[in-house]
């Protein structure tokens, strides 16, 4: 890898010639000129919408109702408590999705016609799945499952609500696997069947590891947007964050609860939004360093 | 004798333009045959029939006298069997260089992995590339990926060895280790079906010569037959290409 990067880092040092020392500076200058009009248009902006917002004449009731701060002191250790709740609703139900989605997509990529009942199997999971409102699926097993009172089989919201998450994230999942499956080379398969390994080894020792390489920015992606949908399972009354501001909302007519919870929300999806541009950014510039 | 490898009246076609034509061949044991021909003759892919990575369509492959193209054949196992190099080198780009050799052993011979580390080091060590065990694929030269990618289809210990242009991607200059890599196989007695774009290399080191054109095997026998004296015109005009291109 250090030969192909060499030469990029080196065109600094190769060019001290009449323009050399200038160019820098010049890149310099521009880079600043362009971080102030940012700066600027971005107070503008900033400045208009505030403007707008603070000088309507609703806005005394809205800021009672949702931005006081009073309220806000009262409903934000409930809220974060039941925001501890999503965050372990999360990581659960991530955990759970990465793996059995894996299996689902590697199932789909398995070949001859001795697989097909499990391969349409695990066609028909996905095409339905994917064809369902998310919120249909916690309310029709959070509310469904329980009614049929099975022996030892939980049936608490709480375990319910967390299923239909993954059942529904991992059918999105195992899309995501496929797309990487799919762009690992045909060559590489033939060259580990070629070895002897059976399907399943040339899959789970060959392809899978450089798929998932291959799509990771995307299950980042996913990793944001189930964050904040692991928040759905209030409609069956789980404690969770928007059901323990829902609460306060109830009793007290103000909705400064909702803002804490999003408040909570963005605490922790903006930095992961953030790390997955700052990784996907970072592994294009090593392929192309590679490809040079 | 029972030939080590005997293909029988295949034939071949992909969504009805034929790529192999009634191919007959047999390499005994300790042989070497070559496949000669022009690009898209039906070399490479004859070479993928015979380890099962491309089914055929009419014909019998027949591995010490068993027919491999049978249904009831366990493919994998006989994939065990023999090893194939390709043009590419298709080394696993996420593994070290002793990691692509091991996974085979390993994994499909269930060999365990101190003594498929062994046997890995000990041909590194006979094709002069020990320090590279450690090293990831992208970090080593063409011709020291192919000479791995050689090592990785003899670490299974093949009875047949399948070489699919193994120097066809490698800069010119890279070419020469890795056909003395295949001149000392054959002295240690490997049977080998090679396809190859190297006429001198395949005259020099083959036993028997088949003549591939239009997916049907045109001329076949011993090379000096081949290219000292070939019968037909094909054959004559191609290796007249060759030698006008300064190859021969």
């Amino acid at each position: 890898m250090t030969g192909p990067a060499a030469p990029v880092e080196d065109v600094g040092p190769r060019a001290p010639g009449l323009l050399g020392p200038r160019r820098p500076r010049r890149a310099r200058e521009e880079g600043s000129r362009g971080a102030m009009i940012a700066f600027g248009s971005t107070v503008l902006f900033v400045a208009v919408v505030l403007v707008v917002v603070l000088t309507s004449e609703a806005w005394p009731r809205v800021q009672r109702q949702f931005f006081s701060p009073s309220a806000f002191r009262e409903v934000f250790p409930d809220v974060l408590g039941g925001f501890w709740l999503d965050v372990q609703m999360f990581v659960v139900a991530e955990v759970v999705i990465l793996g059995f989605a894996l299996v689902v997509a590697m199932v789909r990529a398995l070949r001859g016609p001795a697989f097909f009942p499990i391969r349409a199997l695990a066609v028909t999971y996905i095409d339905l799945v994917r064809g369902v409102p998310i919120i249909l699926l916690i309310l029709l097993l959070g509310f469904g499952v329980p009614a049929l009172q099975l022996k030892g089989v939980p049936n608490g919201p709480l375990f319910w609500g967390v299923t239909a998450l993954v059942i529904s994230y991992s059918a999105y999942t195992a899309e995501v696997y496929r797309a990487g499956i799919e762009s690992v080379h045909e060559s590489q398969r033939m060259s580990a069947r070629s070895l002897g390994l059976t399907q399943v080894q040339a899959l789970r020792y060959v392809i899978v590891p450089q798929a998932i390489r291959n799509v990771i920015p995307a299950l980042l992606n996913g990793f944001v947007s189930l964050q904040k949908d692991v928040a759905l399972v209030f409609v069956l009354g789980v404690r969770e964050g928007v059901r323990e501001a829902q609460i306060y909302n109830t009793s007290t007519f103000n909705y400064t609860g909702y803002v804490a919870a999003a408040v909570l929300f963005l605490a922790v999806s903006v930095p992961v939004a953030r790390f997955t541009d700052w990784y996907t950014e970072r592994d294009r510039r090593r392929r192309q360093a590679m490809s040079i | 004798m029972t030939a080590k490898l005997e293909v029988r009246g295949v034939h071949k076609a992909f969504e009805a333009k034929p790529v192999l034509v009634d191919i007959h061949l047999a390499v005994s044991a300790h042989q070497v045959v070559c496949l000669i021909g022009s690009s898209g003759s039906g070399k490479s892919t004859l070479l993928k029939c015979v380890n099962l990575l491309v089914p055929v369509d009419q014909g019998e492959i027949l591995l010490d006298g068993r027919d491999i193209t049978s249904p009831e054949v366990n493919q994998n196992e006989v994939r065990q069997q023999m090893g194939i190099v390709f043009q590419a080198f298709n080394l696993f780009p996420h593994m070290t260089v002793v990691d692509n050799i091991t996974l085979g052993p390993r994994k499909a011979h269930g060999v365990a992995r101190e003594q498929a580390e062994a046997r890995a080091m000990e041909l590194l060590d006979r094709f002069g590339l020990t320090d590279k065990a450690a090293e990831y694929p992208d970090r080593l030269s063409g011709g020291q990926q192919q000479r791995v990618a050689i090592v990785r289809a003899l670490a299974t210990d093949p009875d047949l060895i399948l070489l699919d242009e193994v120097t066809s991607a490698l800069d010119p200059e890279l070419v020469a280790e890795v056909l003395a890599v295949i001149r000392s196989l054959k002295e240690s007695g490997m049977t080998m079906l090679i396809a190859t774009h190297e006429m001198g290399f395949a005259r020099d080191v083959a036993d028997h010569v088949c003549f591939l054109d239009g997916g049907a095997i045109l001329e076949q026998g011993p090379p000096a037959e081949i290219f000292g004296a070939p019968a037909e015109p094909r054959t004559r005009q191609f290796l007249q290409r060759i030698i006008d291109a300064g190859r021969l």
